[in-house]
Order: C-alpha cells, then sequence, then structure tokens
C-alpha cells in the first residue's frame, strides 16, 4: 500500500530512506529550478571548480521552465519537462549531495543505479498540469543564469507541491510496463 | 480580388495564440470527461481528474494549461481570390511576439545548437496551402517539445503494409511511455513522400475528437489503433490504466509504387489548438 508522506526541504537520508515507488509527498520548503541548458552550466561549473549556483547538499531539482509571472503572481504555469533529457547529468549531481530530482517520465539504468548508490528519489509531477501546481509556489526568484529565460535557474518556495515517488532508493518503479516486448 | 490588411492578420493571430493556450477545446475536454468515467486505475483517474481541475483554473485565471506553450505552428488556407496587403509570414510572425508577450506564454525557441532564445517565441512554423475562394484560413497549434520528441517517421517498404503501420506505430506509443504526457493524441501520417508524412500527421492532429474520419475504412484503423495503444496499459502520465491515448488521427496521401512514408506526430493530452477564418 502506498503511504503518504510530508517532506521539508533540504532532504536527509532519513526523509529518502521510508519513501517507496508509488508513495505520495507533500513537498515544502525551497526547491531549484534547472532544465537543459541549466544543468549543462551548472555541471561545466562545477568541473572548473566554480561553486554551483546553489547548496547541492539535500537539494531537490525540479525540471521545469516556467511560463512568465503575469501581475500579482509569483510564477506563472510551472509543471514538470520530461526528465530523460537530464539523465546524463543527474548521477554526477547526485554524487554531490541532491537528493531528488521533479520532473516527468522515464528515467535510464544509470540513474536509477544512481539513486541506489546515493541514497536518492526521483519524483513525478503531473505534466501539462502547470497551472495547478503554480498554485503550490509561493515565490520564485531567477538566482543564475538569467540569459537563459525560461530556462533561468529558480529558487522556489513551494508548500505541499504534490509528488509521487518514480523510483526509488532500492530499485523500486512506479511506471507501468507497457503489454507488450520491446 | 478580396483585400485582407495584414493588421488584421497580426490581430487575430496574437489573440488565438493566447486563448488557444488558456483554454482547451470542447472535445478535448469531453474527451478528458469520458475517459475519467471510464478509467479504473486510481492514479489514472486522479490524475484526469487533476487535468480537468488544471483545464478549469487557467481558463478562469488565464494562466497558461501548461508551461510548455509550445513552438507556435500554423497551418494558413489562403484562398486564391485574396489579397494580402502587407507581408503574411511577417504578420503571423508579430502576431505570435505581440501573443506571447501579453499573454504571459513562455518562449520556447532557440538557436539548434547555441541554444541561444531567439526571445519572441518566433520565427513561427508556417505552412501554407493556396485554396479555391476569398476566405483566409488560420490553423495555430501551440505544440509542445515533449510530445513532439517523442515523434518518429520511417520508410516502410510496400510490403509491409498496414500490418507494419500498425506494428510501428503501437511500438512507438509503447517506447514512448509516460514522457509525451499521456493520454496523448496520436497523428498518423501514411504515404505521400519523406517530408509530407510528417506535414500530414500533425495536420491530422486538428480533427477534432469527436469527428471520425469520414472514409470508413480510415475510420477503422484509427478505431483499431486507439485500441491497441489503450491496451498497452501505460495510463494517465504512464501511472497505468485504461486511458493511454484520447484517439488516433490518420491522413493519408499516395506514394510512389517503392515506398510507404509513415509518421507519427504525438500530441500531449493538452492538446491546444484554434482556427479563425478572415
Amino acid at each position: 500500500m502506498s503511504k503518504e508522506f510530508k517532506l521539508q526541504t533540504p532532504l536527509t537520508d532519513e526523509d529518502i530512506e521510508p519513501l517507496r515507488a508509488g508513495d505520495k509527498v507533500l513537498l515544502s520548503g525551497l526547491v531549484y529550478t534547472a532544465r537543459d541548458s541549466a544543468h549543462k552550466k551548472i555541471v561545466q561549473a562545477l568541473e572548473a571548480g566554480l561553486p554551483s549556483p546553489f547548496p547541492l547538499q539535500g537539494a531537490v531539482i525540479y525540471y521545469v521552465g516556467p511560463s512568465p509571472a503575469p501581475e500579482g503572481r509569483p510564477i506563472g504555469s510551472a509543471g514538470p519537462t520530461t526528465s530523460y533529457r537530464m539523465d546524463s547529468f543527474a548521477p554526477y549531481l547526485h554524487s554531490l549531495g541532491v537528493k531528488a530530482s521533479i520532473g516527468k517520465g522515464k528515467r535510464n539504468d544509470a540513474v536509477k543505479k544512481s539513486l541506489r548508490e546515493h541514497k536518492a528519489v526521483y519524483f513525478g509531477a503531473t505534466g501539462g498540469a502547470g497551472a495547478l501546481i503554480s498554485q503550490c509556489i509561493e515565490q520564485a526568484k531567477v538566482i543564475a543564469y538569467e540569459e537563459l529565460g525560461p530556462e533561468a535557474v529558480r529558487v522556489l518556495k513551494v508548500k505541499d507541491f504534490p509528488l509521487l515517488v518514480i523510483n526509488d532508493a532500492f530499485g523500486g518503479e512506479l511506471y507501468a510496463q507497457p503489454a507488450i516486448d520491446l | 480580388m478580396r483585400q485582407i490588411d495584414a493588421r488584421i492578420i497580426t490581430q487575430q493571430v496574437a489573440d488565438m495564440v493566447v486563448q488557444a493556450n488558456v483554454e482547451l477545446p470542447q472535445d478535448v475536454l469531453g474527451a478528458l470527461t469520458t475517459a475519467l468515467a471510464n478509467e479504473t486505475s486510481d492514479a489514472g483517474r486522479e490524475v484526469l481528474q487533476q487535468l480537468l481541475d488544471n483545464a478549469a483554473l487557467a481558463k478562469s485565471t488565464r494562466l497558461p494549461l501548461c508551461q510548455d506553450t509550445g513552438l507556435a505552428v500554423f497551418f494558413v488556407e489562403l484562398g486564391n481570390e485574396c489579397h494580402i496587403v502587407g507581408d503574411l509570414t511577417e504578420a503571423i510572425n508579430q502576431g505570435v511576439r505581440d501573443g506571447y508577450r501579453d499573454g504571459f506564454l513562455r518562449k520556447s525557441s532557440c538557436h539548434p545548437l547555441t541554444r541561444k532564445n531567439t526571445g519572441d517565441n518566433t520565427p513561427a512554423i508556417i505552412h501554407t496551402d493556396i485554396v479555391p475562394g476569398d476566405t483566409l484560413t488560420i490553423k495555430f497549434m501551440a505544440k509542445g517539445g515533449g510530445s513532439e520528441n517523442m515523434s518518429r517517421a520511417t520508410m516502410l517498404t510496400p510490403a509491409q503494409g498496414w500490418e507494419g503501420i500498425r506494428d510501428f506505430v503501437v511500438r512507438r506509443m509503447a517506447e514512448a511511455g509516460p514522457n509525451p504526457c499521456p493520454p496523448t493524441i496520436v497523428g498518423v501520417g501514411i504515404g505521400g513522400t519523406f517530408d509530407l508524412a510528417p506535414i500530414l500527421a500533425k495536420k491530422a492532429l486538428f480533427r477534432p475528437l469527436d469527428v471520425p474520419h469520414p472514409d470508413p475504412e480510415i475510420a477503422a484503423m484509427e478505431d483499431e489503433l486507439f485500441a491497441a495503444i489503450n491496451a498497452l496499459g501505460i495510463g494517465p502520465m504512464g501511472l497505468g490504466g485504461r486511458t493511454t491515448c484520447l484517439g488516433v488521427r490518420i491522413n493519408m496521401a499516395p506514394c510512389h509504387i517503392a515506398s510507404l512514408p509513415l509518421a507519427v506526430n504525438v500530441q500531449c493530452h493538452s492538446s491546444r489548438h484554434l482556427e479563425v477564418h478572415i
């Protein structure tokens, strides 16, 4: 049976250990946005010995490029983007302390292995529900790579962001396997 | 010759790109509602309910349905008795600039290699057909990247026939799994040439989900693919269930005796499109 958890960022090993694929999580606290181009820049910076634009220890990275904030709102629509494009970066970031990523869609075997090795999880949010998800975001601020526009790194303050554990730290996966031999 | 001022086109395009991005078409809402009634998986039902809630919220707040407000794709049907006073392509691009700026829509167009954002979501992707009459029809689709990435084209051999087509389409959707935001709408282009098949597939996505194909044989093919894709059990957002796609739309054209071109253009559940007649 799936369980429900309320978690606060930054996440610790103790937060991650009880989570199993299929569990529901309401996440609160600070999360950091990064997608394709930001990942490339962050990893290039780290490999050059430069600091990350945000603290990696216990961090939750949200794969999102929000739409612009209309007046009176902290952010526009802000649902997840497809995660596999960040697969090549995720194991390295896990090794530096990142505890979770939020996206949609499948991860590759290297990421799943990395989740086990570094005690991390992969959360799914509902793709195409960006207006609804934006209601959980209380504040948003660009903190790096402003020139990337929608792909800039933002810090978001979220309250009870509804997530599903898709891949846990023990090899469990929630996604349905298609009824066909691939 | 009927004169159409390009400024009218710009205004209409600016309005339609915003409207399409905040309000789901009735046929898609209807299909999601039907899917919710028929879905047996709890996780699947929860997703479908969220999508309907999201659509209602977007409509009332004018927030975009999805943060990926797409590349702006247009199919223009220009009546040969129309004279555009001004530049048609530029008029459409200016409408995209205005609408994406004023509607707080995301600008997703970038250089393919440097990844530098063009800043205003132009250039739009514009396909133009000259048709009889004095009407200008502009069809717009906000095409998201996640589902577009799951699309494929191939050149089958004539011997592979319908069976080969069916296997390719179903296998493609199985491999795509949760990535393109199921339940999807699957556009299938059969025939033509290497370049025409994907255009046929994309055009097919404009046919409303509650309008069957006029050719009963093709309608039956759509039904067969629809059943086969939903039998995969991928379900809403890949969480399992009966609803993997909301519809399959086929467009067919004659092809070379040596070829059987096939394209699968995947559309996410947020099928945002509109058309205007000027």
